[in-house]
Order: C-alpha cells, then sequence, then structure tokens
C-alpha cells in the first residue's frame, strides 16, 4: 500500500463542509488542538508508518 | 532529615601500599562505591578476579537517588548472591496512573509474565542497595573497599595505569591492569583520560523529594501532567520502603536551584499535591536533565561503566539499571582477559555492545523527556492531544509517555553472535538475555538463570551435546532432564525448543548462537566467535 493521493472521498463539498462545520465556533487554539486530535485518529486508523511517513513528507511541503 | 535510615559510617583503613611506600600491581582497580562499583567488585570476584574499589566517601548515597530496579538488573545481583534481600526490602509496584488536569485519563498494570525469579520492578532506596552490597562485598576476601580513597590523577602506561590516590593519610601512588571508572556523571576519570562525553542538555529543572508518610496510600505509580496543585508542570509520586515517597516536580527552566531546595519552598509543594496529609521531609535535589555518552567506553588502561560513560534523564529508570548491565558485560570479558583466554578485542566488544544500549537507552529516555516537556507550541498541543483522547480511546494511551521503563537492550549486532539457521519461534535471538523459567534441581524448585552465569554453557534440550573447549575456555553441557527438569515446560516454550535443540549461552546470560542439533565443530567455532576470536 501506498498513501492515496487520488480523490477517494466521496461528496467531497459535503466532507468540506463538515471539516469547515465542527470549527465555525471555534477560537484559534481551540481549533488548532481539535486538529491535532484529528491527526491522531487518523492516523492510528492508517497504521502503517510507511504511509504515515509519506504523508508526513506531502504535509511538510 | 532520614528519620527512617541510619547510612553506616565506613571505616577508613591505611593500605600496606600507602604504609611502606611499594605501590602494588592490582588486576582490577574500580573506581568509586556506588551501585555500578560495587557490582564491578562483586561479579569480578565472583568470576575469581582479585578486585580493589578506590571511593571518596565512606558511606553510602545520601538520599534515595536511584529509587527503581528492573527485573534485569536484579537478575544479575541474583546470580551474585545479593538479590534476595533487595527483594524483600523493596516495594514492588504494577499499577500506575496518569492523569491530566484535575482528571485521571488512564492507568495501566505492568502484567508481568509469570514464572520469572525476579519481578519486573522494585522500588528501594539506593542506599539499602549499596548497603547490602557492601555487606556481601565484606565477605569476600576478593574484594577491597578502601573507603577515604580520592584519585587525584591517573597515567597511562602501555600495559596498566598509574594512580594517585588521597588519602586521610597523604598521596601514595598505586598501579593497575585495569581501571574501571564508575564514577557517576561528573566522573573525574572521564577529564583525566581526555574522553569526549557529549549529548543533549534539557532546559528544563526538576525537585526530587523524598517524604515519609503517615498516610495509607496505595503501592502505586501516580503522574500528573499539568495538575492544578502545580501548574503547566508534571508531578510524580512512587512509593519506596520504609513509607518513603518519592516526588518529583518538573520546575521549568527559570526555576532558580538553589532557592527551590529550601525546605521552606518545598513542603508548600508538597502539602498542595497531598493536601491534608502529614508528613516529613528526608531530602530533596534539584536536577537538570541531560542524555550524553562517551565517545569510547574504553581509553587505554582505563574501562567507563554506568553514569560515568552515559548519562540519561531519569524517566524510566535508566541509569543504575544500566550500569549494572554494563558491569554484567564486562566483567566476564575482563575476567577472560586477564586469564589469558581472549585478547583485547574481547574488551572491545564491550564498547560495540553496551555504546549500541546506551544511544538505545538515550533514544528511549530523550522520548520521555520531550512527551514531558514538549520543546514548543505545537509539541504541546500534540501532547495535549494524545492525553485528551486517551480517557476516551485506548489507541491513544500507548502514546502516552512518562517514562518507559527499561528492558535489556538486546545485542542484535554484535559481532559476538553467529546468526541463527533455521525457522525459531521464540525471542531468545542471538544477543538477547536469556529468559528465566522454574525448573527443578535435585529434586529441589529452582530457577534457570541462577544454573548459568559461571562460564559458558551448552543448553542441551537432547543428549548429544558434549562440552566444547576454545582454549583455556570451556562451554559445560546443562542438559534439560538430566541436569534440571523443566517441569512447567517453560523452558521448552521460551527457547523453542525440539528434541535436540542445543543453546550456547555467554558468562552474562546471553544466548550466543543456537541450532537445531549438535554439531561440535560449529559450536567451535561459534564459542571462538563469542570471545573475539572469529
Amino acid at each position: 500500500m501506498t498513501l492515496i493521493l487520488k480523490p477517494n472521498i466521496p461528496d467531497p463539498d459535503g466532507f468540506y463542509q463538515d471539516l469547515t462545520d465542527t470549527q465555525r465556533d471555534l477560537d484559534e487554539a481551540s481549533a488548532s488542538d481539535m486538529n491535532a486530535r484529528l491527526v491522531l485518529i487518523l492516523a492510528n486508523h492508517i497504521g502503517d508508518r510507511k504511509i504515515l511517513a509519506e504523508a508526513l513528507a506531502l504535509a511538510a511541503l | 532529615m532520614f528519620s527512617t535510615y541510619d547510612a553506616p559510617v565506613y571505616p577508613y583503613v591505611q593500605s600496606a601500599e600507602q604504609a611502606t611506600g611499594q605501590p602494588a600491581r592490582h588486576k582490577v582497580v574500580v573506581i568509586g562505591a556506588g551501585p555500578v562499583g560495587l557490582t564491578a567488585a562483586l561479579d569480578l570476584a565472583a568470576r575469581g578476579v582479585p578486585v580493589v574499589v578506590v571511593d571518596d566517601n565512606n558511606t553510602v548515597s545520601v538520599g534515595s537517588r536511584a529509587v527503581c530496579y528492573a527485573k534485569r538488573p536484579l537478575e544479575i545481583w541474583d546470580r551474585l548472591g545479593v538479590a534476595d534481600r533487595m527483594i524483600a526490602k523493596g516495594v514492588e509496584w504494577k499499577l500506575g496512573k496518569v492523569f491530566f488536569g484535575d482528571r485521571q485519563v488512564y492507568q495501566f498494570d505492568l502484567l508481568p509474565e509469570g514464572g520469572h525469579k525476579c519481578p519486573a520492578f522494585i522500588n528501594l532506596q539506593q542506599y539499602y542497595l549499596e548497603d547490602y552490597m557492601v555487606e556481601a562485598a565484606a565477605k569476600n576476601p576478593l574484594i577491597d573497599i578502601r573507603w577515604k580513597h580520592k584519585l587525584l590523577s591517573l597515567r597511562q602506561e602501555a600495559d596498566h595505569a598509574m594512580l594517585t590516590v588521597e588519602t586521610p593519610d597523604g598521596v601514595f601512588v598505586t598501579e593497575a591492569d585495569w581501571v574501571i571508572a564508575c564514577d557517576g556523571a561528573n566522573s573525574d576519570t572521564r577529564r583525566m583520560v581526555g574522553a569526549e562525553f557529549t549529548g543533549q542538555f534539557f532546559q528544563d529543572r526538576f525537585l526530587i523529594a523524598d517524604i515519609v508518610m503517615k498516610a495509607d496510600f496505595p503501592t502505586e505509580r501516580w503522574f500528573w501532567f499539568d495538575p492544578p496543585f502545580h501548574r503547566n508542570q508534571s508531578a510524580l509520586l512512587h512509593k519506596q520502603s520504609d513509607n518513603v515517597w518519592r516526588l518529583d516536580f518538573q520546575l521549568g527552566w527559570d526555576a532558580d536551584p538553589e532557592v527551590e531546595k529550601r525546605e521552606e519552598n518545598i513542603i508548600p509543594r508538597v502539602k498542595a499535591m497531598l493536601p491534608g496529609v502529614e508528613f516529613e521531609l528526608e531530602w530533596a535535589s534539584v536536577y537538570q536533565f541531560a542524555c550524553r555518552r562517551i565517545d569510547q567506553f574504553r581509553h587505554g588502561r582505563v574501562i567507563f561503566a554506568g553514569d560515568a560513560a552515559h548519562q540519561v534523564s531519569p524517566f524510566g529508570a535508566r541509569g543504575a539499571n544500566t550500569g549494572v548491565q554494563d558491569i554484567d558485560n564486562l566483567s566476564w570479558k575482563l575476567a577472560a582477559v586477564l586469564a589469558g583466554d581472549a585478547d583485547k578485542a574481547l574488551i572491545d566488544s564491550y564498547h560495540d555492545e553496551r555504546a549500541f544500549a546506551a544511544d538505545d537507552n538515550i533514544l528511549n529516555s530523550t522520548r520521555s523527556t520531550d512527551f514531558i516537556t514538549p520543546k514548543n507550541a505545537a509539541s504541546k498541543r500534540f501532547r495535549n492531544a494524545v492525553l485528551d483522547l486517551a480517557e476516551r480511546a485506548s489507541f491513544a494511551r500507548p502514546l502516552v509517555n512518562s517514562g518507559r521503563l527499561s528492558t535489556p537492550t538486546p545485542y542484535v549486532q554484535s559481532t559476538l553472535n553467529t546468526p541463527d539457521a533455521g525457522i525459531w519461534h521464540s525471542k531468545m535471538t542471538p544477543g538477547t538475555v536469556c529468559s528465566d523459567a522454574p525448573v527443578m534441581v535435585a529434586g529441589q524448585p529452582g530457577w534457570f538463570l541462577r544454573q548459568i552465569g559461571k562460564s559458558f554453557t551448552l543448553l542441551d534440550f537432547g543428549t548429544q551435546a558434549e562440552a566444547v573447549s576454545v582454549g583455556g575456555t570451556t562451554a559445560k553441557v546443562l542438559r534439560v532432564g538430566e541436569d534440571l527438569e523443566d517441569t512447567e515446560r517453560l523452558l521448552v516454550k521460551r527457547y523453542d525448543a525440539q528434541p535436540g535443540t542445543v543453546y550456547l549461552i555467554r558468562p552474562d546470560q546471553h544466548v550466543a548462537a543456537r541450532w537445531r542439533s549438535f554439531n561440535p565443530v560449529e559450536v567451535q567455532a561459534a564459542l571462538a566467535r563469542a570471545l573475539a576470536k572469529g
């Protein structure tokens, strides 16, 4: 398995709305806290260290 | 202070060589009578090597200092006959609790595997440990501990070292084939040989305090991140013997160690942590942490062990625990070299194996410190996210790092190992410390690890193995079903044994090689390799 970089989310607009809606009323610090938790939750779901390393490298730009 | 323990005062005795002015040539001089130096004396003496230990003081450690001793050092001390007292006096604990803010986010149980003589961990004040080892050393005619002997300078010769030592009677010179420096993180010996000692200092300070508490608290390890009584910092509560409790308070980088050490500043911190509890303060100290390692564990005739060779942050109890394992690794090698059964290459394998272990310990210790003391706002945000999630989801709990408890580092890359051939379903790969198991010996219940460790051993699960020698070193056969009974079948299970399986085990109870059947040529090659003659 390698990191999926092709579109993989059904209803992308709906997902994006969910993502931003959960943080609409949050200040900067609370949103950052939530993002940190989200990263950890998703990272655990992926689990594969190789894929996580690819994702870290991509996110670092 | 110290209402629970009266430190012994050991007598200074002038040595014959100082009295006569005739330097003696010793086989081994150990610098420092702390846990590591005393273990070195006991281990070398157990292997027939006479040892002189010099220490600039005349008593045991002041304050509890190292308090947490792991299974492997206890097994080493058991081999040396001093563990039973430590285990009896020490406090066994299994349950740890982690708090974040005002709530408990989770708890863990060490759940030690059954069928091992020694517990996973005991907590015991360092002074008891030293006290017991000094007593054992005093009974051993091969050990000469010289109190109030301070090493002033050291000169390296081709085949020995000249030591200039100061005592209450003045200065004298003595000689040693080998010097083992166990004089701690601030080792003077290290400076004398000009060794590099480099690594990372952490920009943080911690207060540690021992209190005597009458309250009946559970025997558990409690670790707080950002507790209400000590905001933005961490704190730790851990039980020792005699109702003494170890408290740790993270202070931050700006704290003034001299101010924080004052009793009038410590008492309110303790009261805030343990409201309404009656206590007495026994001892306190303020630390800055560093993770550093010496460049080479051997400099000429001087060999470094313990904190003198590597310094770690205390989270995970890796200081004394790894220092004792240094000695476990070194003693049999030094004894073999002194007996003429191996050359210096074997001593240099000590650096290879223990520097590898030190680097592993430093890595683990640095990771713990980075979790406890996040280096920037982003790291702190992830740290807090882990703690928040740990309360709700088990996946986050393994990410909580308040100190990873010390376990032995297998010497997987060691050139003393003979690589496996064939398929094995057990963790006992070459370079790994042997697992204990209950056995019967001559009709009496005993433990496997007590049956090995005096010499090389050929553990034979068949009937074919015979003793094998290389030079003056012999691997003796220990036959399962004959020399010992594997009554609970745990040896077979832990060593993935089949009829005919043979293990070659080093004197420090590490696996050197293993085979599915006995072949004297292969065993001899493996034994030579384990003596660095391969």
